[in-house]
This record gives C-alpha cells, sequence and structure tokens, in this order.
C-alpha cells in the first residue's frame, strides 16, 4: 500500500488505530468470558451457559445447548450501560469524572508501538517493516515505559478522589505496588532491548529469527512476567480488590460503566502486557512459514495472547493472594536485586562476546 | 512527507483520538442511557460514601502513612537511574570495554544506594 501525503498517512492511522482499538475492545470482552469459563472449569463449575447458545434438539425431545454463554460479554455491557450512573456527594467532582478517562486513554495509547504482524502486502505502508499503528517509533520500548508510568495516576485520582476510606486506601495502595513493579520491570526489558541492540519492537522480534529470548534469557522473562503481574493488579497480586478487607478498592465509589470503564482497562492492560510479553520474549509475530504468508503474523500474535492469557488465569486460580508486606518486600529485596544483577551479567557477557574474549 | 518526524509521531495523535473518542463516548453512553433519578427523592443514604453500611465518620482524605511517600520517592530515584540506563543499553555494544568500565562503576553507585536503602530500614513494612 503507498501513502504519499499526510493526509493520506492521517486518514490510514486513524482507521488502523480504530480497528485495532476495537478488536482489542472487543478481545476484552470475550477475555472476560474466557476469564469467567476457565477459572470455573478449574475449580469443578460450569460458568456462565444462558445467554446464547445454539439449540439443537435431540430425537428425546430435550434440546442440547452449544455454545452456552457466547452472549455474556454483550449481556454484561448492556447491564453496565442501563445502571444508573451516580455520583456520591462527597466526591471531588472534576477528578471523580476524570479518573476512568485517564485510565482508558493510557491502556489504549500502549497499543501504538506493538507490532502485530510482518510486512503484509496490501495493509502495510511501503517502506515499513512491520504491520504497526506507529511503525515508524524507533524508541518503542521508552515509549511503554513511559506509558506504564502514566497509567498510574488514574489509579491514585480515581482513590483519591471518591473520599472514601476504602477507594482510599486502595488506591494508595495499589500505586505504591505498580511504582515498586515498575522498577524491575524496567531493568529486565532492557534484557531484550540489549540482546536486539535496539528499542523498536519490530527489530526485538527479527532478533528472534534463530532462538526466542525465552530460552536465552529465562530470569528475565520470568522476572517480566511477574511484574507484569503486579503492574495489572492480577493476583496473586490482586491486593487493591481483597474484597475481604478493602470491599473493591478504588473503584467502590463508581457505578454504572464508569466503574466498567477501570475494567476494560485492566483487562486491555492484561492483552497488551501479552503482547508484549510475546514481542520482548516469544518471538512475537514469528512462527512456522511467516516469511511465506506473512499474514499468519497476525494468527501467532494471537495465539500466543491467547496462551498468556490462559497462564494468567491459571495463576488465578491456582495462587492465593500475597500479605501486603510480603508483596513490598518480594519487590524490592528479590525481584530488584535479581534484575539488576541478571541486566549486569548480560551487559557483560555480551560486551565479552563482541570483544572475542568468549567465542561462540 | 518530508519531516521523517512528523511522519513517524503522526500515527500517535491520530492514536490519542481514537483513545479520546472511546474514554469520551463510555460514560457518555452510560450517561444518556441509565435511569435518571433526581437525589431529592433518594433515600438518605444513598449518595454518601459507602463503609460496609456504617455511617461515615469524619474525612477520608486525611494524612496518610508517610511510608508510601517514602515508596513513591524512591522510586523516583531509582527510576532516573534505569532511564540514564536506556540509551546505554542501546550504544554498548559500540563501547566496548570502556562503556562497561563506566556501566560498571555507575552500577556500583546504583547498588550502594539501594544497599544503603535496605540497611537503613526503609524498605521494612511492619
Amino acid at each position: 500500500m503507498a501513502i504519499n501525503t499526510l493526509s493520506q498517512l492521517a486518514v490510514y492511522s486513524l482507521v488502523v488505530g480504530f480497528i485495532m482499538t476495537f478488536v482489542v475492545i472487543t478481545g476484552f470482552a470475550y477475555t472476560t468470558l474466557l476469564e469467567r469459563k476457565l477459572l470455573a472449569r478449574l475449580q469443578h463449575r460450569v460458568g456462565p451457559n444462558r445467554a446464547g447458545y445454539i439449540p439443537i434438539p435431540t430425537r428425546g425431545g430435550k434440546e442440547r445447548k452449544l455454545l452456552g454463554g457466547f452472549m455474556q460479554p454483550a449481556a454484561d455491557a448492556v447491564k453496565l450501560f442501563f445502571k444508573e450512573d451516580m455520583t456520591p456527594v462527597m466526591v471531588d467532582k472534576w477528578t471523580y469524572f476524570l479518573a476512568p478517562i485517564i485510565t482508558v486513554i493510557p491502556a489504549i495509547f500502549i497499543l501504538a508501538v506493538i507490532p502485530w504482524a510482518g510486512f503484509v502486502p496490501y495493509i502495510t505502508p511501503e517502506g515499513r517493516d512491520y504491520f504497526a499503528i506507529a511503525p515508524g517509533i524507533n524508541v518503542g520500548v521508552l515509549f511503554i515505559l513511559a506509558i506504564t508510568s502514566i497509567s498510574v495516576y488514574g489509579v491514585v485520582l480515581a482513590g483519591w478522589s471518591s473520599n472514601s476510606k476504602y477507594a482510599i486506601l486502595g488506591g494508595i495502595r495499589a500505586s505504591a505496588q505498580m511504582i515498586s513493579y515498575e522498577l524491575a520491570m524496567g531493568l529486565t526489558v532492557l534484557v531484550p532491548v540489549m540482546l536486539a541492540n535496539s528499542m523498536d519492537l519490530g527489530v526485538i522480534v527479527e532478533g528472534q529469527r534463530g532462538m526466542w529470548y525465552l530460552f536465552l534469557q529465562p530470569i528475565a522473562a520470568l522476572v517480566f512476567w511477574i511484574a507484569a503481574l503486579a503492574e495489572l493488579q492480577r493476583a496473586p497480586f490482586d491486593l487493591l480488590e481483597a474484597e475481604q478487607e478493602l470491599s473493591a478498592g478504588f473503584t467502590v465509589e463508581y457505578s454504572s460503566m464508569r466503574f466498567g470503564m477501570f475494567f476494560l482497562a485492566e483487562y486491555m492492560k492484561m492483552i497488551i502486557f501479552c503482547a508484549l510479553f510475546a514481542v520482548f520474549f516469544l518471538g512475537g509475530y514469528r512462527g512456522p512459514f511467516v516469511d511465506q504468508v506473512p499474514a499468519l503474523g497476525f494468527v501467532y500474535t494471537a495465539l500466543k495472547v491467547f496462551l498468556g492469557l490462559c497462564v494468567m488465569i491459571w495463576i488465578r486460580a491456582s495462587l492465593p493472594r500475597f500479605r501486603y508486606d510480603q508483596l513490598m518486600s518480594f519487590g524490592w529485596k528479590v525481584l530488584l536485586p535479581i534484575s539488576v544483577v541478571n541486566f549486569m551479567i548480560v551487559a557483560v557477557m555480551i560486551v565479552l562476546v563482541e570483544e572475542g574474549v568468549l567465542g561462540f | 512527507m518530508d519531516n521523517p518526524i512528523i511522519v513517524d509521531y503522526l500515527p500517535i495523535f491520530m492514536l490519542l483520538l481514537v483513545a479520546l473518542f472511546f474514554a469520551l463516548l463510555l460514560p457518555a453512553l452510560s450517561l444518556l442511557l441509565g435511569p435518571k433519578r433526581s437525589p431529592k427523592n433518594a433515600a438518605p443514604h444513598k449518595y454518601i460514601a459507602y463503609e460496609s453500611g456504617m455511617a461515615a465518620i469524619g474525612e477520608a482524605q486525611r494524612r496518610l502513612p508517610v511510608k508510601f511517600y517514602r515508596i513513591a520517592v524512591l522510586f523516583i530515584l531509582f527510576d532516573v537511574d534505569i532511564i540514564l540506563l536506556v540509551p546505554w543499553a542501546v550504544t554498548f555494544r559500540n563501547l566496548g570495554f570502556y562503556g562497561l568500565a563506566v556501566m560498571g562503576v555507575f552500577m556500583f553507585l546504583f547498588i550502594l544506594g539501594d544497599v544503603w536503602v535496605w540497611k537503613k530500614g526503609i524498605l521494612e513494612w511492619e
């Protein structure tokens, strides 16, 4: 596809951005269903199976229900939209209104740099190496670190502006947790950057032609995965949603779709971090025959994201929740030193190989 | 199409428009579709802060434990250190042993600060 003028580029990126955002929001809806279904199966239940099934008549007169529950996300969304959108009296009105918006925007914004496929004819502009919303940004890793830091603001502002004790405690706890694990994440993200010698996510993916960085750097992959779980407030780090002590954390005073927006952001970030894990450690869009048929890249990305989501849900079903002091000391005293040492070992090894002291 | 910075970063601004559209559409739809009830006709406790059914005592926006503040300050210090590592991580192959030595000094100070913070007991969480 040839793009010659700036206005063509603007329209093209608007359309691609809209489509990708829509795909990920749909993905959010079905991730909630996947989570409920999979958790139910892991706990020996059935899960949602009423909303939307295909009735298949059998000979005995009873009908079999196929694909039970596949309309559940739509039912949930409709329910959220038609609930009363109330604002409590004690809240700080503007901040209370802005907090869900500030939470959703960074979640959509990280999508810009993720490479979804290689160069696909007809839909990738000429001169670009891979298909992303903004493939020209060669500091993708820095962009991701910056935007994930911004997403802490939504949590803090939501907690503070609600003027409720549960909300403030939940917001403060969540923000302290997110910033603590961001250090370990920032350091481990540098490991694929060093191995690929670029901050461009497409170059990092192409650098894994021979071997996935997961096998070269299992420790970095593990630390990144744990830090991502903490960053996403997923189990076993879901302290802000510790229902027994904080009811619902910083979302307690929100209702209707403004409550749903926090969940939208959370699940979108789940999908995005699974995609980032795939890019950094699982070879991104690369897989068998992807050089012959570039469009397969979309399939491989989707497959790897799906696997990541299943592992996240599996972890939620298996592990108990951390205590808060354990959580903070784990982040600062275990993950941060491990990632510092790992970073230095990788740097020294690469320099030794480059200078010819160690030969491979 | 001459300025590469505009070409590279224009999609980001377009994505910002998309993000704003979705982020404003959702609360607007829920305001539009949800039932509208006047606060005057509501039960007296409906619009006060939720505290598991008890009446709220005092303001919630009060002073917070200082340890959260300490964690925030530590985060800023260490995050600036990590940002300094980022450009080095891209160019260190060209710098060779010299780059490694320079970064070794920096990492030594980084770890020294980490150890000091640890020994000082700032990371303890009672």
